[in-house]
């Protein structure tokens, strides 16, 4: 993953004219979807084009963003199972995911919510929602982020991700979230 | 604010014990709903000619009497006879005092309120009442109040207490109010208010504007503060609000998340839960010296608390033995015990103003249950089910427990709803709260002093 990301700072600085003249507003999508095929096909006139007008800063602080945390991560969530708080096998390749983009983005720093669904009473999931947060924190702190970098809250069962009754959505509901500050 | 301080402060009662005699009917809070007694409630005698802010004095005295009629309807103890049944005969005034008892008697009344209103020269309001036992031909109370005319409705529950204390020999619980909190907009997205009303749903005021979630309202035993979580950036910590002066203030200095609080009985404390590094447990803080007591430790999640209303014991949430459980431990943190072992969940257990009971929510076979037991864990009964109800509240007579309940979605996703109720707690008289947007997470102040 990290390749990937170094891959593609690479070809948007080499790239970087033209495609923040052509794509400004989706930066992160086009450099994540298939970062070489457009990069390739407008490799010449970019050369040709002085690129001292445009700073690599630039760059590097669009990345910063929550769209680019979402693209490499898994749309930066996490699932969880009815009042459980341990990290599955897919949580856990998210996570690492996740990790990696924070290495790589060591500027960053990120707020973990902890969310549950509604079949349970408030109290109690505003402490699973913290459990499931802190899951989530001490995996990534275990992967080698800084624990300073990561706040938690938990929002219990107040900011569902979908509305609905049943198994699907309730399950959609228990997830840890991962935002960029 | 002040206009509840103002409220506070203008009422006084005067007991007018003339021939009072020893009551014949009496009202069964047990058994009532299935008989509810029929009362008849005169509208108060006042002056058309006398107009204050509002209406004339009579209009006073018919509103009073409408309010005193839905409290009393409300609690499923009463059938209040319609009005259009009165027989009218003699001289109104005379009536006051002797009532034709016959006349009551003739269409089914076993109780009468009757009474007056008057403008006195100070501005107030005098307002009088008598309740009369028809079959027995005695009266069984009266009193007189003074109050401000703005403060008429509080005059008119006050009288539903004198009732309903009078003829159920329970305290009553009409004056009073419930703090909750207001809900709207998509549940994804959800916007929530600290409100105040009284306990019929008048006098609505939103507390907080929605800009910062709000959640778990709770009385302080006068009624004057509120303890409540509110989120500020992603910091949610238990907060203060004075009803009176609108200051709302962080408690403590947390680490971690703070919530789940609830008064001590005396109002001295405040206890709650801290969730650190992703542990709950339950801490009190003196509020005079600010300093913090730690209850238990416990890699569990512990939450939930309330005290019981002698201050000894506390009662909480604990997932200690594997599943949400309620226990019950010394005000110390020691000896803690377990109390429920039904089948599934259960949480938010809150003691009973009377001290007999400990109300909970109770999660089993995909339904939430509002349920009742004793605080050794016996004697346990379940008042109310839904797809989700929770958060039970006592009124201060330990006789009725409102809770929220929410509606589950249909496949086009409408539903969700959330609505306060009530129920008694012999199970009937399930009845909802109307209130202007959806409701959640009730608190019942105690009476009014």
């Amino acid at each position: 993953m990290l390749e990937k990301i170094n891959g593609v700072k690479y070809w948007a600085l080499i790239g970087s004219a033209l495609l923040l003249s052509a794509c400004a507003n989706t930066d992160g999508e086009v450099l994540d979807a298939t970062p070489v095929e457009p990069a390739v096909e407008t490799q010449e006139p970019v050369v040709a084009e002085p690129t001292e007008d445009v700073t690599s800063e630039t760059l590097m602080e669009d990345m910063d963003t929550q769209e680019s945390l979402d693209a490499a991560s898994e749309a930066s969530l996490i699932y969880f199972g009815y009042d459980r708080y341990d990290l599955s096998s897919d949580a856990r390749t998210g996570l690492q995911a996740q990790a990696s983009w924070l290495q790589a983005h060591s500027s960053v720093k990120v707020t973990v919510e902890g969310h549950c669904d509604e079949r349970g009473t408030r109290e109690y999931n505003l402490a699973l929602g913290d459990r499931r947060a802190n899951s989530v924190k001490n995996y990534l702190v275990a992967l080698g982020i800084d624990p300073s970098r990561i706040h938690t809250v938990s929002y219990g069962k107040e900011r569902p991700a979908v509305t609905g009754t049943g198994a699907t959505s309730w399950s959609m509901n228990r997830r840890g979230y991962t935002r960029v500050n | 604010m002040r206009f509840f301080k103002l409220l506070m402060l203008a009422v006084t009662g005067l007991v007018v014990t003339l021939g009072a005699a020893q009551a014949r009917i009496v009202v069964d809070v047990n058994r009532g709903h299935a008989d509810p007694l029929p009362i008849a409630i005169a509208n108060l005698l006042g002056n058309e000619n006398d107009i204050i802010s509002g209406g004339s004095v009579k209009s006073y005295g018919e509103r009073i009497a409408l309010v005193v009629k839905a409290d009393l309807t409300r609690s499923g103890l009463f059938r209040v006879v319609d009005n259009s049944a009165f027989i009218k005969s003699g001289n109104p005034l005379t009536n006051l005092r002797n009532p034709k008892f016959n006349n009551w008697k003739a269409i089914g009344a076993q109780a009468l309120m009757n009474g007056s209103i008057a403008l006195q020269e100070d501005g107030r309001l005098k307002v009088e009442f008598r309740l009369w036992d028809v079959l027995g031909s005695n009266q069984m109370t009266g009193l007189r109040y003074f109050t401000s005319p703005k403060n008429w409705r509080r005059i008119a529950h006050l009288m539903s207490d004198a009732i309903y204390k009078r003829l159920t020999g329970e305290s009553g619980y009409f004056d009073t109010r419930v703090v909750y909190i207001s809900e709207s907009g998509p549940a994804t997205a959800r916007i929530k208010r600290l409100a105040i009303m009284d306990q019929d749903g008048h006098n609505h005021v939103f507390l907080t504007n929605g800009k910062n979630l709000v959640l778990t309202p709770r009385f302080s035993p006068t009624a004057q503060e509120i303890t409540y979580l509110s989120y500020h950036d992603d910091n949610p910590r238990v907060y203060l609000y004075n009803i009176d002066s609108g200051k709302q203030e962080i408690l403590g200095d947390f680490p971690g998340m703070t919530f789940a609080p609830r008064f001590s009985p005396d109002g001295n404390k405040v206890i709650m839960s801290q969730a650190y590094k992703g542990n709950s447990d339950i801490y009190v803080m003196e509020l005079s010296t600010r300093k913090i007591q730690r209850l238990t430790k416990h890699t569990a999640i512990d939450t939930s608390p309330s005290y019981s209303p002698d201050s000894r014991y506390v009662t909480f949430n604990s997932d200690r033995g594997g599943s949400q459980q309620i226990y019950v431990m010394d005000a110390t943190g020691k000896n803690i015990k377990r109390i429920s072992f039904g089948k599934g969940r259960y949480s938010t257990p809150v003691w009973s103003p009377r001290g007999d009971l400990i109300a909970f929510t109770r999660q089993y076979g995909g339904k939430f249950y509002i349920g009742v037991m004793r605080p050794d864990g016996s004697g346990e009964r379940l008042l109310s089910e839904s797809y989700l109800d929770e958060g039970p509240t006592w009124a201060p007579n330990g006789r009725v427990i409102m809770f929220f309940r929410q509606q589950p979605y249909d496949k086009q996703g409408r539903g969700g709803d959330v609505q306060l109720w009530t129920v008694d707690l012999t199970g009937y008289n399930e009845r909802q709260m109307i209130t202007p947007l959806d409701g959640s997470d009730p608190a019942w102040s105690p009476l009014i002093r």
